[in-house]
């Protein structure tokens, strides 16, 4: 297996690079509420390996500290949106956020 | 790799925290009251009164005292490096919990409360649990502070939004303001940690001092400064990051939106200002960028987008709430330029600029509150003839519209002035836009003028008499709002101490 590249932080960055660009991609193209916070938790855990990555190459601390700390509030986040979800599709009877538009001037 | 720490260390890490907690009785005090809060709407459940909000309001009376005390204490940094205590976060602590007590008070009078929700329950716990936030946010002097402190203020942001459960355009705000605050909270998140990657500080200090020593790549620098614009601008609702702001401005129950255009916008520029003064470092080597972009061309972009757009689409608004959203996106735009001129008076000029504003916004969403209460409509058409049915709210109103366009003699002609001549008092480089703010104000005159317009010299369509008289406590209120403008507008002096005073960060002086 000598031939193998050692595993180093351009890995890392690049799937964080890759992750983040399909959160983004997730959120500016879908019209499905649920789906648009799944392409936020990519943005998030994008973050979180770039701060673990940056962290276990730079010897502190501070970057596996703040990615305990994202990945709670990622999930208060969640907790909170779905309920406004579930409130809004009780409402409307739907998720599609181009639908749910109703102050337009 | 990393090993445990020894008894002797832990020993002075427990002495540190505990010498810390003394200049945090403000937050610990107002984590207590939020806690109270709901004991209280737990036990006195069903019944309906005035208990939770008259609670409320001492208790955020009370907190002034804890904070006034704190000017007595030496500024610094506490917590480790996570929390700061300076003038210029007092000054914003004083500004979110008065702005937490107008939202009570305005809440107070609100009567669509009554018709959309059985009780106010957590209502008010929220409030606290925002002003507690957006307190921290002023005064984080790490990044994950920031992060912790921003999701605070925007979760508490997105439930009191959508407090209408039943109401469709209530719940349509907050599912708005909750893609865009989770996506670019996301963002953010992402460009910190890139400036993270690049330094290995999370203390904005730190972070300073690593950039200046060793230089920066300025693509990677200008990418994670536009990831964090993007989290900073989304609180201030500036262009191109206020897609949610009318909506939600309007949806949103309106003591909310009144709180969310002061409050959150403050509290998002205080971030910024303790971000970009502190973080980035001025001057060098590394200031210098191959493109030639650097953060103060990006703010000058945002700045006069945020004027130019939130002025003229203002033009065609038909509701008064909708209307004052686009006013307000206007005005990110002129507090951004006293941040763009960097400098001590720019400080100033900012700060007093967001306590003028404090006054006529909560003023003028106070008096759409009283007419929506007796009209059951915030369109403009309904304004008709207003003039004569309420004199008192017609003038109020009047003055802080005045007061918003930036006309004498009110607080925010002095706010303007300020702004303007910081600007110009930098020399000819930013006298374009200063210009540029001169004629935005005209353009906002035409259409915050409509409304007075309406009030006074259209009939209103139905003739026959109903009372129209607000009551006793909400006139002197007005009145005093209305008083105040005009009299801090004449007699600015002592504000704009204060706002000099307040420039401190980190017990340093800009320059």
């Amino acid at each position: 297996m000598e031939h193998l590249i050692p595993i180093g932080l351009n890995h890392y960055l690049t799937i964080s690079a890759f992750l983040f660009g399909f959160g983004l991609f997730a959120v500016m193209t879908r019209k499905n509420a649920i789906v648009i916070l799944m392409g936020v938790e990519l943005i998030l855990n994008a973050a979180n390996i770039n701060f673990l990555a940056f962290s276990k190459y730079n010897g502190g601390m501070g970057g596996v500290m703040f990615s305990l700390f994202i990945i709670v509030i990622a999930a208060a986040e969640a907790a909170i949106a779905l309920a406004i979800v579930i409130n809004i599709f009780k409402i409307f009877k739907s998720v599609d956020v181009s639908s749910i538009d109703t102050m337009k001037e | 790799m990393f090993e445990l720490p020894s008894g002797a260390e832990i020993q002075s890490i427990i002495a540190s925290l505990r010498m810390s907690v003394g200049f945090f009785i403000p937050e610990i005090y107002l984590s207590v009251l939020f806690m109270l809060l709901i004991v209280i709407d737990l036990v006195a459940k069903g019944r309906k009164n005035n208990l939770l909000s008259i609670t409320t309001l001492l208790g955020l009376g009370g907190t002034t005292f804890f904070i006034y005390q704190q000017h007595f204490m030496p500024a610094g940094e506490l917590f480790f490096g996570m929390y700061v205590l300076d003038e210029f976060a007092l000054f914003f602590k004083y500004f979110f919990v008065l702005s937490g007590m107008l939202a009570v008070i305005i809440t107070m009078a609100d009567r669509q409360f009554d018709r959309e929700v059985k009780s106010m329950g957590e209502y008010y716990a929220l409030i606290i649990a925002m002003v507690i936030g957006m307190i921290m946010m002023a005064s984080s002097a790490d990044m994950l502070m920031i992060f912790i402190s921003m999701e605070l203020v925007s979760f508490t942001a997105y439930i009191l939004t959508g407090y209408f459960k039943r109401n469709p355009r209530s719940s349509e705000a907050a599912l708005k303001y909750l893609v865009y605050g989770a996506v670019s909270s996301g963002l953010m998140v992402y460009g910190f940690s890139l400036i993270y990657g690049l330094t290995a500080q999370t203390n904005l200090i730190n972070i300073c001092s690593e950039l200046s020593q060793h230089g920066y790549d300025p693509l990677l620098m200008i990418l994670a400064t536009l990831l964090i614009l993007a989290g900073f601008g989304y609180k201030i609702g500036a262009v191109p990051f206020h897609f949610w702001a009318p909506d939600v401005y309007e949806g949103a129950p309106t003591p909310i939106t009144a709180y969310l255009s002061v409050a959150s916008k403050a509290a998002g520029f205080a971030l910024l200002m303790r971000f970009f003064y502190i973080a980035i470092p001025h001057g060098g080597p590394a200031y210098e960028d191959i493109i030639g972009i650097n953060w103060v061309s990006l703010l000058v972009l945002i700045s006069v987008a945020s004027m130019i757009y939130g002025n003229v689409v203002a033009l065609w608004q038909k509701n008064v709430k909708r209307l004052l959203a686009y006013s307000s996106i206007a005005h990110a735009g002129y507090l951004l330029l006293g941040i763009i001129v960097m400098d001590a008076f720019g400080t100033q000029s900012t700060l007093f600029y967001l306590l003028s504003y404090f006054l006529m916004n909560f003023g003028a969403f106070y008096v759409v509150i009283l007419i929506a209460n007796k009209t059951g409509s915030e369109n403009l058409e309904d304004y008709r003839g207003l003039g004569k049915k309420m004199p008192l709210a017609g003038a109020a109103l009047t003055v802080f519209l005045i007061s918003l366009v930036g006309l004498p003699p009110t607080l925010g002609f002095i706010g303007k002035l300020m702004i303007f001549s910081a600007l110009l008092a930098k020399g000819s480089l930013y006298i374009w836009l200063a210009l540029i703010g001169i004629m935005t104000s005209v353009i906002s005159l035409y259409y915050y003028m409509l409304i007075p317009l309406n009030m006074y010299l259209r009939e209103s369509p139905e003739s026959e008499e109903k009372n129209m008289n607000p009551g006793l406590i909400a006139n002197i209120l007005m009145a005093a709002l209305m008083f105040l403008t005009i009299y801090f507008g004449l007699f600015f002096q002592p504000l704009s101490d204060f706002a000099k005073y307040s420039s401190a960060m980190f017990g340093l002086r800009l320059y």
